[in-house]
């Protein structure tokens, strides 16, 4: 959609790269104008026009209808899902519906394109203008805008590695459906191309509307990076394609506008094109098939009639929406006194924001909080599960939280019963049980391990008069002559009084 | 509007049919008659008009998101110049 | 029965349903007929096994008196139509050995009622022509000869060899497919009867793509009923086609011969165009004597952007085509040529694959679209279009039908205009609005050219208004009384 990206980049955008995310040259800083072109594939079971399956790694040619192999006289029935879904997105976007769209064909030949041409919306796209916040890691918030999403079917696969001389083609992808999201050229750094991925995936996932599995190619950025000094007119872009990865993202832009960046400070100018990042080197290489230069002569495709939708229809769509990344976590910050920074952690999966809100239902939101992104995320990333293939249950962790809450057991404890929960998947309440690591409360007990220590120590009895602090001191000994299981307030409450010190002290 | 050799060699060349050096000044002759006939469009006015899109005036018919196509790969292949293995077979393409 | 294949459809079809022949002896006399008409070329594929398999079994079915409203009934098919296992090659070199694995949703619906398959008929390459002389299997010959002459004649295109096959009975009727006048001129040529549906009314599943928003099924009969019969089992609602409309196929055969009695009919002033030879302007006007005599009451009527029509047609036609046609690329059917890379392989395959006037439509198209020219030209068209469709939406405010001749010539020699692309163009002049607005028409024999050649009269009707239509073609058709046809020259 390389048109439609330089008509919008013509126009001046007004956000400015902060002084921290310049690129520093040998002629002075350099700003990065990033604008992105995510493929999403429709998450649905049958293809945009035909009725053939979408399912992932099927054997070669055997998803593939007549209408997908372009047979003569084969034509087009949109799949009404798959418009459903390009509408949910857009509203999940924030962005205008447009009732009335038009596909129309991109023509260009290559031999995964079946029919000579992409059926693809070019001047009227189902979704106008919208928006992504993104969540910075430093707290901030960036706001860049959505351009356009269109419905697109996507091209059949090549492979080039089975022969010398030829290339085997596949046509299983072949009239997938995708949503080609069009972001506005907002972006002024690496880390925020990530952070826009990041985020529209996010989206994406709540909305159901597309898996956001990388690995898979379910979704792909093109990304557009061009350099200018400062409060200058924007430079030539040039566009790499297809790049698989958010970390992959990241070191392409970094790549390339460090190569844009030398190129002008010797002198030179920057030629528009497309350009291939290769993750082996960490560099961008300008592709060679696509020098030639394009003229996709879109029309409308005559097959199909324009896409009109009822505004009842969107509306009913609109009803359905699931709670969206920023709703939940506006939320979660009003309603459970979240932190913005946690909030942001557990919002970054619905299953993740989830599980809090069970831990937290009833109980001390910032202990559920503390519990759930710090132990409970922590051996979730260390042993690689998914929240989905947890060990501990969320109402699992709110037992361990309110055997700390009524005393039961120390926090020092809980962690290690929260280790003996992960490995075994037993409840709280019988790790502390079997294992006896309740906390003594019994006054008697305390107090003879108390006795114990003063009457060892009376030189330091003396010293206490004189420094309470040393109370800590004593605390310590009789933790240790307990095993930690004595209950320190209990400890703090009794020592006080033996040392004659006031217990707030 | 008139097209000349160069332009008749770069359309060629779009719609992927190989045309012969001494066949150029023919098709650029034929194209300009057929051209200059058409321009008289030009007299029209079509301001304030919209383009045709549709030879029908009726909603769209959507098809629901059911899997109705079976495995296919023999019909879809069996007519192929070249396939191997349910594959195509093509030329090497260089990206 | 001495002259089997001198029954009409309908004709055939109730001896059949009366037991008084079998599919089988009528299916036999057209393929021995098929056979001794080589010379006319107007068959690329003759199914002859297929052929008598499908007549047994509706022998089988009449016999028990069952079957479907074409039981038994032995058709030509255009080579457009995909047939399943059966060669499929819109008579291009391109196609080469293309046996679809599927079947056209109008000829599924042909079989469904229970008609017979004689074989593919020719036609102009991807049905790009007007004189069927663009076809890869070379040209259609005309059964009709001008008086005292025997110079061989087209038989008008696309649709010559449907138009050939049912004048010379080589065939009760035949399918045909109509882009600017592909059914309705060849039947002007040949005397015989060429019914263009409203865009929308057949489906286009399964028929190889000239240009999708013209492009319309329809039939080829030897007279109206038999016309009328065909478009009952070839139209319906298809769900594979977004542009097949979805309204109920009436029965057109009961309309025949219903009063045309204060029937208003259009004459459209701008069809008066300047050569045109007075024989055709004659004809013209014993039309309107006899629709007026038949109590219709005829009126003028003004389509003010007519003569930009062609122009409109020969911009969007050919880049909708050089698009449809891009699929043909010697990866996955028809013809490839090997090349030293992808590109190379591409070029010379579609360069040896597609004849010259496809060749000239596709490099159009794709300058009409190219970046720069596509508001000038695509946008442009497509803008006189609607007015185009407009003049006819106001005049069908006036009036129920049009009545105008359908070509503005008689057939003309083959090789004739071959040079001169405009001129061939020209011989749609009258049919091609038709198709711009998506309007049903039907072509007529009225009359004898002074050469002896047969010249169609055209009737326009309001969209999906086809009863009308051909309420009005029945009653030229019983005035006109046309019983010339052709000597069998061919069988010497």
């Amino acid at each position: 959609m390389t048109t439609m990206v330089s008509d919008f980049e013509r126009t001046m955008r007004k956000r400015e790269a902060r002084p921290e995310d310049l690129i520093k040259g040998q002629t002075g800083d350099w700003e990065i104008i990033l604008g992105l072109e995510v493929h999403a594939q429709v998450t649905s079971n049958a293809k945009l026009f035909s009725a053939s399956s979408t399912k992932f790694g099927a054997e070669q040619n055997t998803q593939v209808s007549f209408v997908d192999a372009a047979m003569p006289g084969m034509l087009p029935v949109i799949n009404r899902y798959c418009v459903e879904q390009a509408v949910r997105t857009g509203l999940g976007l924030k962005a205008q519906i447009n009732l009335r769209s038009v596909f129309d064909r991109k023509n260009y030949f290559y031999p995964d394109l079946p029919q000579g041409y992409q059926i693809s919306q070019y001047k009227h796209p189902i979704v106008g203008e919208g928006e992504v916040v993104l969540d910075m890691k430093d707290g901030r918030t960036v706001t860049v805008g959505i351009e356009r999403l269109h419905l697109e079917q996507d091209a059949g696969k090549s492979l080039h590695d089975q022969h010398p001389a030829m290339s085997f083609v596949d046509l299983n992808r072949s009239g997938v459906a995708l949503m080609e999201i069009v972001s506005k050229p907002d972006m002024r750094s690496a880390d925020e191309a990530r952070a826009y991925v990041t985020k529209l995936r996010t989206i994406l996932r709540y909305l159901g509307t597309c898996d956001g599995n990388m690995e898979e190619g379910s979704l792909r950025a093109d990304v557009n990076v061009s350099v200018r000094k400062p409060g200058t007119p924007l430079g030539t872009r040039c566009e790499i394609k297809n790049v698989n990865s958010i970390r992959f993202i990241g070191q392409a832009i970094e790549y390339e506008a460090r190569r844009q960046i030398e190129i002008l400070e010797e002198g030179g100018s920057i030629s528009q094109e497309t350009r291939l990042f290769d993750p082996k080197t960490g560099e961008t290489r300008s592709m060679r098939s696509k020098e030639e230069a394009h003229d996709y002569r879109y029309f409308p495709d005559p097959d199909l009639l324009p896409l009109e939708l009822l505004q009842d229809d969107v509306d009913a769509i609109k009803a359905s929406l699931p709670e969206l990344p920023d709703e939940k976590k506006a939320r979660l910050i009003s309603e459970y006194g979240l932190s913005p920074y946690d909030a942001t952690v557990l919002v970054g999966e619905a299953a993740r924001a989830d599980f809090f809100e069970a831990v937290a239902k009833g109980r001390d939101a910032k202990l559920a909080a503390n519990w759930v992104t710090g132990d409970f995320f922590g051996a979730l990333n260390r042993e690689g599960h998914s929240i989905e293939e947890t060990p501990v249950t969320a109402k699992q962790l709110g037992e361990l939280i309110d055997l700390i809450s009524d005393g039961t057991i120390s926090g020092r404890i809980a962690k290690q019963v929260f280790d003996s929960m992960y490995k075994t998947g037993r409840d709280p309440a019988k790790i502390v049980k079997d294992e006896g690591l309740q906390q003594v409360t019994d006054f008697g007990e305390i107090e003879a391990a108390i006795d114990a220590v003063i009457a060892a120590n009376p030189d330091k009895v003396e010293q206490t008069k004189v420094k309470p602090q040393l109370a800590a001191w004593f605390v310590g000994q009789i933790m240790k002559s307990t095993s930690g299981k004595a209950n320190p307030r209990v400890v703090n409450e009794i020592l006080a009084r033996k040392l004659g010190l006031s217990s707030d002290g | 509007m008139s097209v000349d050799q160069k332009t008749v060699r770069h359309i060629a060349r779009l719609a992927r049919i190989a045309v012969r050096d001494d066949e150029l000044e023919a098709l650029a002759k034929e194209l300009n008659g057929i051209l200059d006939w058409v321009e008289q469009l030009g007299e029209v006015d079509t301001s304030g008009v919209e383009p045709m899109t549709s030879a029908v005036a009726v909603a769209m018919k959507m098809r629901d998101d059911v899997v109705a196509v079976q495995n296919l790969q023999a019909e879809v292949t069996r007519n192929a110049p070249n396939s191997e293995d349910g594959f195509y077979v093509v030329p090497k393409v260089v990206e | 029965m001495s002259d089997l294949t001198k029954l009409t459809l309908a004709g055939a079809r109730d001896a059949l349903k009366k037991k008084e022949i079998t599919s089988t002896e009528l299916t036999g006399a057209y393929l021995k007929e098929m056979e001794a008409a080589a010379p006319l070329n107007a068959y690329v594929t003759v199914t002859a096994d297929k052929a008598m398999e499908m007549a047994k079994a509706s022998d089988a079915k009449l016999a028990k008196g069952e079957g479907g409203p074409l039981e038994g009934l032995p058709l030509g098919i255009k080579d457009l139509y995909c047939t399943k296992d059966v060669l499929t090659t819109a008579c291009s070199h391109i196609l080469d050995g293309f046996k679809p694995a599927y079947e056209s949703t109008v000829t599924a619906n042909l079989w469904r009622d229970g008609a017979v398959m004689l074989g593919k008929l020719n036609n102009d390459e991807f049905a790009m022509g007007s004189s069927n002389e663009t076809s890869h299997y070379g040209s259609v010959v005309n059964p009709w000869r001008r008086k005292g002459s025997d110079a061989k004649l087209v038989p008008g295109g696309s649709s010559g060899g449907s138009s050939a096959a049912v004048a010379a009975g080589l065939c009760l009727a035949a399918t045909a497919t109509d882009t600017g006048g592909s059914i309705r001129q060849p039947a002007a040529f040949t005397g015989t009867v060429g019914l263009k549906p409203t865009y929308g009314r057949c489906s286009r599943w399964g028929i190889v793509a000239f240009a999708s928003s013209l492009d319309q099924a329809g039939p080829i009969g030897r007279d109206v009923r038999d016309t009328a019969i065909m478009l009952g089992s070839m139209a319906g609602h298809d769900e594979k086609d977004t542009t097949s409309v979805d309204r109920a196929v009436p029965d057109y055969e009961a309309v025949l011969g219903q009063s045309i009695k204060g029937l208003s009919v259009g004459i459209p002033k701008e069809y008066r165009v300047d050569g045109m030879p007075g024989e055709i302007d004659e004809l013209w006007t014993r039309g309107i004597e006899w629709l007026k005599a038949a109590g219709a009451t005829v009126k003028e009527v003004s389509l003010p952007h007519t003569k930009y029509a062609l122009p409109t047609y020969y911009i969007v036609a050919p880049a909708e085509c050089s698009s449809n046609l891009a699929r043909y690329d010697g990866v996955r059917y028809g013809l490839r040529v090997d090349g030293h890379d992808i590109t190379d392989m591409y070029e010379k395959t579609r360069a040896a694959g597609f004849g010259a006037e496809v060749r000239r439509r596709v490099l159009m198209g794709t300058y009409v679209l190219s970046a720069g020219y596509y508001d000038a030209y695509y946008l442009k068209a497509q803008k006189v279009r609607s007015l185009i469709a407009r003049d006819f939406a106001e005049a069908f405010s006036e009036v129920d039908v049009l009545l105008t001749p359908t070509a503005p010539s008689a057939a003309f020699a083959i090789g004739e205009k071959t040079d001169d692309p405009l001129s061939m163009y020209l011989n749609d002049v009258f049919t091609v609005p038709v198709n711009l607005a998506g309007l049903p028409g039907i072509s007529v024999p009225a009359g004898l050219s002074s050469d002896g050649l047969p010249l169609g009269l055209q009737l326009i009707g309001r969209t999906f208004d086809e009863e009308t239509l051909l309420k009005a073609a029945y009653a030229i058709e019983q005035a006109a009384d046309f019983k010339a046809a052709p000597e069998a020259w061919w069988k010497a």
